[in-house]
């Protein structure tokens, strides 16, 4: 309960000082700490959010596993099945815009034995797990971030609450579970279609590589950190943009007029989390 | 009354009750209220007076300020997932249904007893056929709310808060917007369920409603309380709201009742 109070004191202090017109500091100093310290606050109120969240989920696994397990897979069609032809088609373009391009410029000055770990850093390391957060973001995330601050906002999270039921255990854990195993699935899905339809672009471009030298390479710049570290950072990167946008549609008082206005904060944070969760995987890259 | 029953099923003091949507605004002070077992409780106030607030105070949902809220002799503070069969024999029935957007109306009613009884949807159905032949809902079980008019979520909001057979009921403004025939239904059924209902095995509910019109409302049995200037304020039976002077309660009486 404290928890609770706290996160609810400085998310009103927060959306006070953003947006109900209070002055700006005159010096620049000034605003920049203001800015940090909101951030720090969004990250405390995340952080308690998350671990209340990870507490639910791993304490009620068993608990109305008849209600909440079809919620799960429906969420899980929701962020992954539902998307495979988008992605699918992104794939596609990827190969053939950014795969096809190195190619067929490693191939002009004839670096083309570097292909491999090329497109290993580009599309497994970068490129697959970022476009793929970004994309789920911008198609889930969303679409959670509105669909729970309006049922914030009519009261359905104080309805749950007064049957009994425990909000984050009903709505918040199939989101999450739903995000984590979409963004895997979806990730992988996008690693695979882009590194075919890229050689199928350098294919047609007459590149002289044949398909087994091509998967040679691509096997030898693999190394087993690539695949326990994608597992991880497309895990991570789920159940962070699940717990940001689930925590700007659940985790506040909220009323109607504003579930836009928390829709943008969720896709702004959620963006930046990423990417920054994206430079904490590289220092571990450089560092292996 | 069971011996081991304890004497309140509400049993509120110095409670300082805030706002649901501000939890840093008191709209009521220093309340002392208690609600026997079997009473039913009629709480009349204006529109902004803290009906919601009190209800979702006493239903344990908004910790009170200050003071002390006791449910069942059982501090609502302290209410966690091991307190969860006391938390459920209190029942709430919002003023504007808060039905589940996403569910048809079916599906709104057989939730809470699917969650707690880990049922899956068709046996809960089964179960809820009577429920909902009662309820004259079987034609719009499977309409989602926002299909049907205003009367028919209230009710299917009712029926959601009786699926787990609570002993105490509070309803929230349950008469506001109905038409004549919605409203005559609810009055005729809650006066029912405070007397013992066959939905109910035939106990007796304790019963808590607010409202804006004390009209509809008039019965011997039941006790009054007015919500005014931050004060609820008990008044006792029907006959001693008539002879009142105060013009907050002349204006709540004075509401034209159409039954």
């Amino acid at each position: 309960m404290p928890v609770q109070k706290n996160l609810v004191k400085a998310l009103e202090f927060a959306d006070a000082q953003e947006f109900h017109g209070i002055p700006l500091p005159k010096s620049f100093t000034d605003v920049l700490g203001r800015k940090l310290f909101l951030f720090l606050l969004t990250l405390q109120g995340l952080g308690a959010f998350a671990l209340i969240t990870l507490g639910v989920l791993l304490r009620k696994y068993r608990v109305a596993g008849r209600v909440v397990h079809p919620r799960v897979r429906q969420e899980i069609n929701r962020s992954g099945v539902a998307l495979l032809p988008m992605f699918v088609f992104l794939a596609l373009g990827l190969g053939f815009l950014v795969v096809g391009q190195t190619v067929s410029a490693l191939a002009k000055v004839g670096a083309i034995n570097y292909l491999g770990s090329t497109m290993v850093i580009v599309v497994v390391r970068e490129l697959g797990p970022l476009l793929t957060a970004m994309l789920l973001l911008a198609r889930v995330g969303t679409a959670q971030v509105i669909e729970l601050g309006t049922a914030r906002a009519l009261g359905e999270v104080e309805a749950l609450e007064a049957l009994g039921i425990d909000p984050v255990h009903y709505l918040i854990v199939p989101r999450v579970i739903g995000m984590m195993a979409g963004m895997f699935s979806l990730t992988v899905y996008l690693i695979i279609g882009a590194l075919a339809s890229g050689y199928l672009c350098a294919f047609l471009q007459g590149v002289a590589l044949t398909p087994s030298d091509y998967y040679h390479q691509l096997a030898e710049a693999l190394s087993w950190l690539d695949f326990v570290l994608l597992a991880l950072k497309t895990t991570v990167f789920g159940f962070c943009i699940a717990m940001v946008a689930c925590y700007h549609g659940l985790a506040q008082p909220l009323r109607l007029e504003d579930v836009s206005r928390v829709a943008v904060r969720a896709v702004t944070q959620g963006v930046m989390v990423c990417v920054l969760i994206d430079a904490g995987f590289i220092v571990v890259y450089l560092l292996s | 009354m069971n011996s081991n029953e304890p004497s309140a099923a509400i049993e509120m003091q110095g409670v300082t009750v805030s706002a649901l949507r501000d939890i840093t605004r008191p709209v009521l002070e220093n309340v002392n209220w208690t609600v026997a077992p079997g009473e039913v409780w009629v709480v009349a106030g204006r529109q902004h007076s803290g009906k919601t607030d009190l209800l979702m105070t006493a239903a344990g949902l908004l910790p009170p300020v200050t003071g002390s809220c006791r449910l069942w002799g059982r501090e609502a503070r302290e209410f966690g997932e091991a307190e969860l069969p006391d938390r459920l024999r209190v029942g709430l029935v919002f003023a504007t249904g808060q039905l589940f957007s996403q569910l048809t109306l079916a599906e709104n009613i057989a939730l809470p007893l699917r969650y707690h009884g880990n049922l899956a949807a068709g046996e809960a159905e089964r179960d809820l056929r009577g429920l909902l032949e009662f309820f004259e809902l079987t034609p719009l079980a499977n309409a989602l709310p926002a299909q049907v008019s205003r009367d028919w979520p209230l009710r299917t909001a009712l029926a959601r808060a009786l699926v787990l057979k609570p002993h105490l009921l509070l309803c929230d403004h349950p008469l506001g917007g109905l038409g004549p025939r919605h409203r005559q239904w609810w009055l005729q059924f809650l006066d029912q369920l405070s007397r013992g209902h066959e939905q109910l095995g035939g106990r007796p509910v304790t019963l808590v409603v607010t409202t804006e019109e004390l009209a509809y409302w008039k019965s011997a049995d039941r006790r009054f309380a007015l919500l005014r200037d931050k004060q609820l304020i008990p008044l006792g039976a029907w006959a001693e709201l008539a002879g009142s002077p105060d013009p907050a309660l002349q204006e709540l009486l004075a509401a034209p009742p159409e039954i």
